[in-house]
């Protein structure tokens, strides 16, 4: 198994950082991980991305041209990323703030409401494991025991009692995640 | 069972410069290297080790004090960006000619000038052909992968103090940013006065006593035919490190009619270009030196008699392609693809570079 993602969105969404549990995570149930994001000038304000592989053997390239899935949080990474699926790839999108939305039909696109849910669940930050629920649901690569692993392992110990919070968010994902058909 | 974490490589370089048992760290911010620093700040070494943590003036100002620290025959160590090595030169050719151990570390971004920041291999020539003035010569290491940041800090001063010369560990924006699985090394301690008596007693300034003359450290000499036999000493040393120390990785080589050679990210980059080759069944095979200085110029030789090409990979505007081209000499073709300015080129890009350059060329 090898599962070559991207993540993209603004600064300031938690992509980086869902790509680290998600990496730390498989590292839980002994894959091999990478995680290489972009940085400097683009972090601020701008956008961030971050590509996440994660595998049952060596990782050769961390940089990537094609994934298998992509995970969308704004317009411009739309932009930029919808071409990059593989195809018979995964693109997952929030469609919040989206006006131009996916295209091909040779990939699997879903929507997950998440800003709207985190919005609902009265926690911005939980944002991005609502993400990352939409994801497990579709690519159930690693164990939601192991996800909590990752959270204990990424998440500061002042952050700990958080972790059942972020498990409800990652439920969430998982259950509102929907199927979008493109026209 | 193995504790694996997940860290940054500059991150890891850090840890593992407490962990080798390091004796001062010496530095100056620049991007893409930072976290190596604010990681040593975080973890407070001086507390736990004893190990010293300092924030210089400047990079001038750091390099010197790694030539203070070295003179010493203590563990030290530097490290920067791009133009902040350019920064460091005078030090390090200063450092190489009072034959001083040390390491170096550089994170290199795109130049020249203060360029970008994004990853580049365009500091080559720099750290593998001197970099600074006179005849010396770097041992220079390039990791590939955030364990061999943390591997190749132990290694690094073991050759470093082996050969009493400077080593770099000549990473880059990828491979200093991204985070992979990495199991860090044991601790060792920091060698204590009477460890640093027995290795380095001979030449250090550890203190004159009455049984012994002075020790003078410098690298200056105003007489040139002293001078003269000091640089043949330097070559001498050079020649054997040339013979004993050449690290590198052949991926696929054994059957494979074009050879890619890359190092550092650019390797992992041609790892998954000769996968994608492979799948179309083009045999190819990926050459990786893992020292840049000495170079693995023998086993080109010999793959240069049974291969149709190379190609070298970089992110330059062709620099280490000059050592293979020296080493096939003439015999097969080889041909250079790099991205420049903090461009960082796709296994694909790759791909179609040995396609365009060297298999469908009439």
């Amino acid at each position: 198994m090898t599962e070559e993602i991207i993540i993209a969105g603004f600064g300031g969404q938690g992509v980086l950082s869902m790509g680290k549990i998600l990496a730390y995570s498989g590292i839980m149930q002994d894959q091999e991980v990478s995680w290489m994001p972009s940085y400097g000038p683009e972090m601020r304000g701008g956008t961030a991305n971050v590509t996440v592989i994660l595998s049952d053997s060596r990782i050769s390239s961390p940089i990537l041209q094609e994934f298998d899935t992509a995970i969308i949080l704004n317009q411009q990474s739309l932009d930029k990323f919808e071409k990059s699926v593989k195809p018979g790839g995964v693109l997952i999108y929030d469609p919040n703030g989206i006006t131009r939305h996916p295209v091909r039909k040779d990939i699997k696109v879903y929507q997950v409401d998440a800003t709207e849910e985190a919005l609902k669940m009265q926690n911005a930050k939980i944002f991005n494991m609502i993400v990352l629920g939409a994801f497990l649901k579709l690519k159930p690569i690693v164990k939601m025991e192991n996800v909590i692993k990752g959270l204990k392992e990424s998440l500061p110990p002042r952050h700990h009692h958080l972790i059942p919070l972020n498990e409800e968010a990652i439920k969430k994902g998982i259950e509102i995640v929907k199927q979008f058909s493109v026209n | 069972m193995a504790e694996y974490r997940l860290m940054k490589g500059n991150e890891v370089i850090a840890e593992a410069a407490i962990r080798c048992g390091c004796d001062g760290y010496f530095g100056y911010p620049i991007t893409p290297q930072s976290e190596i620093m604010e990681t040593l700040m975080l973890r407070k070494p001086w507390e736990e080790t004893g190990m010293v943590v300092l924030q210089a003036e400047s990079e001038i100002a750091a390099i010197n004090m790694v030539y203070g620290g070295a003179s010493c025959g203590k563990k030290v160590m530097t490290s920067s960006s791009s133009p902040g090595i350019s920064l460091k030169q005078e030090g390090i050719t200063y450092i190489a000619g009072a034959e001083l151990p040390c390491l170096i570390v550089n994170v290199v971004r795109g130049g020249p000038g203060l360029g970008t920041i994004q990853p580049a291999q365009s500091d080559y020539f720099q750290a593998v052909k001197g970099g600074g003035h006179g005849d010396y010569h770097l041992i220079v290491l390039a990791p590939a992968s955030v364990q061999e940041m943390n591997d190749f800090v132990a290694l690094s001063f073991d050759l470093a103090f082996k050969y009493r010369n400077p080593v770099m560990i000549l990473s880059d924006g990828v491979i200093g940013q991204m985070m992979e699985k990495v199991k860090l090394s044991e601790y060792k301690p920091r060698w204590t006065d009477a460890e640093i008596q027995k290795i380095s007693g001979s030449w250090a300034t550890t203190g004159k006593t009455p049984d012994r003359d002075y020790h003078i450290i410098t690298s200056l000499d105003l007489d040139s035919a002293k001078q003269e036999i000091f640089n043949h000493k330097l070559i001498a040393k050079y020649k054997t490190i040339s013979e004993k120390e050449v690290r590198y990785e052949k991926i696929s080589c054994d059957d494979a009619e074009y050879i890619l050679v890359a190092y550092g990210s650019s390797s992992r980059i041609c790892q998954k270009a000769v996968d994608l080759c492979r799948e179309k069944g083009i045999k190819v095979g990926l050459l990786r030196p893992i020292t840049l200085f000495p170079y693995p110029t023998k086993i080109i030789q010999e793959m240069a008699k049974r291969v149709k090409g190379f190609l070298a990979v970089e992110m330059s505007a062709g620099q280490m392609v000059e050592d293979v081209r020296l080493a096939v000499n003439g015999k097969v073709p080889v041909e250079h693809y790099g991205r420049l300015g903090g461009m960082v080129p796709t296994p694909n890009d790759v791909v179609k570079a040995l396609e365009e350059k060297l298999i469908n060329v009439k």
